[in-house]
């Protein structure tokens, strides 16, 4: 699945300690930078990606050969701006895109790691990639952000390094995954394992390839990133090249047509047994838990800047789970700002046109680092 | 800036924190991080304000002040400024209480039902008054509570609030106002600015 040339790593020799107790070492991260680190170091920008995401941040993805995740946002004069700031992404371990995952091989028995790969957690994958601030030399970063599952790595990278980051921008995101998540993580997992071409995730070396239970797992979840009325108004009962009912099971409906090509292509990019350990990761996920029941002692030790964002139509991450983070902050007295968007565009939102959102985010960024250097 | 602004701003010692409920685009906040290096939060429910307040830099909150006043620790600012909007609340005493377990002291500026002019149209025209500080007609103000420099000095009386500094405005005159001159103030002034604390 890796087209290794295209792809930059870091290899990690310092052993990391995972949550499930096992320790790994010499484990490749991948990463991708946009735009230049200045002289003094402080104009870097960590974006964490979301469940499917990459380190592909913007511009044409090499692998894929398609726009980045968020080309929206990021790029030069957009409102993540890479004529000023330095984008440092990677992709999460447990990941597809380079960083160490099941598609790897256990150096121990050099077979593709399957589901022996050790279950990895939120709090693991942003220890992985703190490893690449050492690499670059940067002390402090300016911002760090991600919507989603990447807004995730956002509370938990600020929990665990409280002075490595100037702001916070947490995007349509929680800091516990809810029962409703969950569950349709499990019915993704469940299509997946239940493919008779996943072979208890040996694929590999079975050679084949459980890209239908994939499909099915990506079509359930690309459901929940939109909103009912999006849906509705983009395709409603819009038939599929034909002017009538076909009383089969055929894609009667753009909508079905739609889904089964979003599934179609996801899979020709998208490892099988990573989405079972990155689902996991988010499952897991659970800050307030962390820190026994009090979300608020996470955040005690920043003295950082927040800025969250949640959107109208976000149900999968609505905004009273993102009011909750601001809720935690505001009664340890931190600096902490928050709006809700107006989008139809469900959770996906934060991935797409949305120019209240982008402008919102521009705004802090921009007005942040001049507030940054005139303190110097 | 408006002159209430102005005169807000004088009654803010430097280098404390505020918080300003109902900011709007933010030209209090700014005024205050600007010129008395206050540390200044806002809170507004208009979405187009909150973005107005981003672009500005400043930091600000989306929502209401009758809902979200209470994720604020007790004390956690050293003033609070409500101006012109308690009379638009469901429950001003609420939200007033508010203000003052969330703030050390509080600014309230009231726009005031007691002027002359205000007497004068409901006398003579025999319609609800609208005034400068009262523009909309009855059917579309999001005014609930009016009251007059009487009515909210004798109310925060009855609460057993201190008052630190009661200051009328007429135009761009201030002056203090004083169990004295009551009665004057609250048929000239067109505001009513209180500097309180429980």
């Amino acid at each position: 699945m890796n087209t290794e040339k295209n792809i930059k790593t870091l290899i990690v020799k310092k052993p990391l300690k995972l949550d499930c107790g096992k320790t790994i070492n010499n484990f490749p991260v991948a990463f991708e930078t946009y735009g230049s680190l200045n002289e003094n170091k402080d104009n870097a920008i960590l974006v964490f990606h979301a469940l499917t995401g990459d380190q592909f941040v913007t511009g044409l993805n090499p692998i894929t050969k398609k726009d980045g995740w968020w080309s929206f946002a990021v790029g030069p004069d957009k409102a993540i701006d890479t004529n000023k700031y330095f984008v440092i992404c990677s992709n999460v371990i447990g990941g597809c895109m380079g960083s160490y995952g099941p598609s790897h091989k256990d150096p121990e028995t050099q077979k593709t790691f399957g589901t022996d790969f050790p279950v990895i957690t939120i709090n693991d994958m942003v220890n992985a990639q703190y490893n690449l601030l050492e690499h670059f030399g940067i002390n402090k970063l300016f911002a760090i952000t991600g919507g989603s599952m990447g807004g995730m790595q956002v509370l938990q990278f600020i929990t665990n390094f409280p002075d490595k980051a100037k702001t916070v921008i947490p995007i349509a995101t929680t800091s516990s995954h809810s029962a409703q998540n969950i569950a349709f993580n499990e019915l993704g997992r469940q299509a997946i394992t239940a493919d008779s071409n996943w072979k208890d995730g040996n694929y590999e070396t079975n050679n084949t390839n459980p890209g239908k239970g994939l499909a099915v797992a990506r079509m359930a979840a690309h459901i929940t990133y939109l909103s009912k009325k999006g849906l509705q108004e983009k395709f409603g009962r819009k038939l599929q090249e034909r002017e009538d009912l076909k009383f089969g099971f055929d894609a009667d409906f753009q909508i079905e047509s739609y889904l089964r090509y979003q599934g179609s292509v996801f899979v020709d990019r998208f490892d099988a047994n990573s989405y079972l350990y990155i689902t996991r990761a988010m499952d897991y996920f659970d800050l307030v838990k962390q820190f026994n029941g009090n979300l608020s002692d996470a955040f005690k030790k920043t003295k950082a800047k927040f800025f969250v964002i949640s959107f109208t139509s976000d149900w999968l991450y609505p905004t009273q789970e993102n009011k909750d983070i601001v809720i935690a902050l505001n009664s340890i007295g931190a600096d902490v700002g928050f709006v809700e968007i107006v989008s139809d565009k469900g959770h996906d939102s934060f991935l797409l046109d949305v120019p209240d959102f982008l402008n919102a985010l521009k705004n802090f960024l921009d007005k942040s680092y001049t507030e940054l250097k005139n303190e110097k | 800036m408006k002159n209430e602004f102005k005169v807000i701003s004088d009654l803010i010692e430097d280098n404390k924190k505020a918080l300003d409920v109902g900011c709007a685009d933010g030209t209090l906040m700014q005024y205050l991080k600007e010129n008395k290096n206050i540390n200044v939060r806002g809170l507004e429910i208009s979405k187009e304000k909150v973005q107005e307040c981003i672009a500005k830099g400043l930091t600000v909150i989306e929502g209401n002040a009758e809902k979200d006043l209470k994720q604020f620790p007790d004390k956690s600012f050293d003033y609070v400024v409500l101006s012109q909007t308690l009379q638009a609340f469901l429950s001003p005493e609420l939200v007033l209480d508010e203000l003052l377990r969330v703030g050390k002291k509080a600014i309230v500026t009231i726009p005031n039902f007691g002027n002359w002019k205000v007497r004068l149209h409901l006398l003579f025209k025999g319609t609800m008054p609208i005034t400068k500080s009262l523009p909309e007609q009855w059917h579309s103000t999001p005014n609930l509570h009016m009251c007059t420099i009487k009515d909210f000095v004798n109310f925060i009386k009855s609460k057993e609030i201190k008052m630190i500094k009661t200051l009328a405005l007429n135009n761009n005159n201030v002056s203090n106002i004083t169990n004295n001159n009551l009665g004057t103030k609250n048929l000239f002034a067109d505001l009513g600015i209180f500097l309180i604390e429980k």
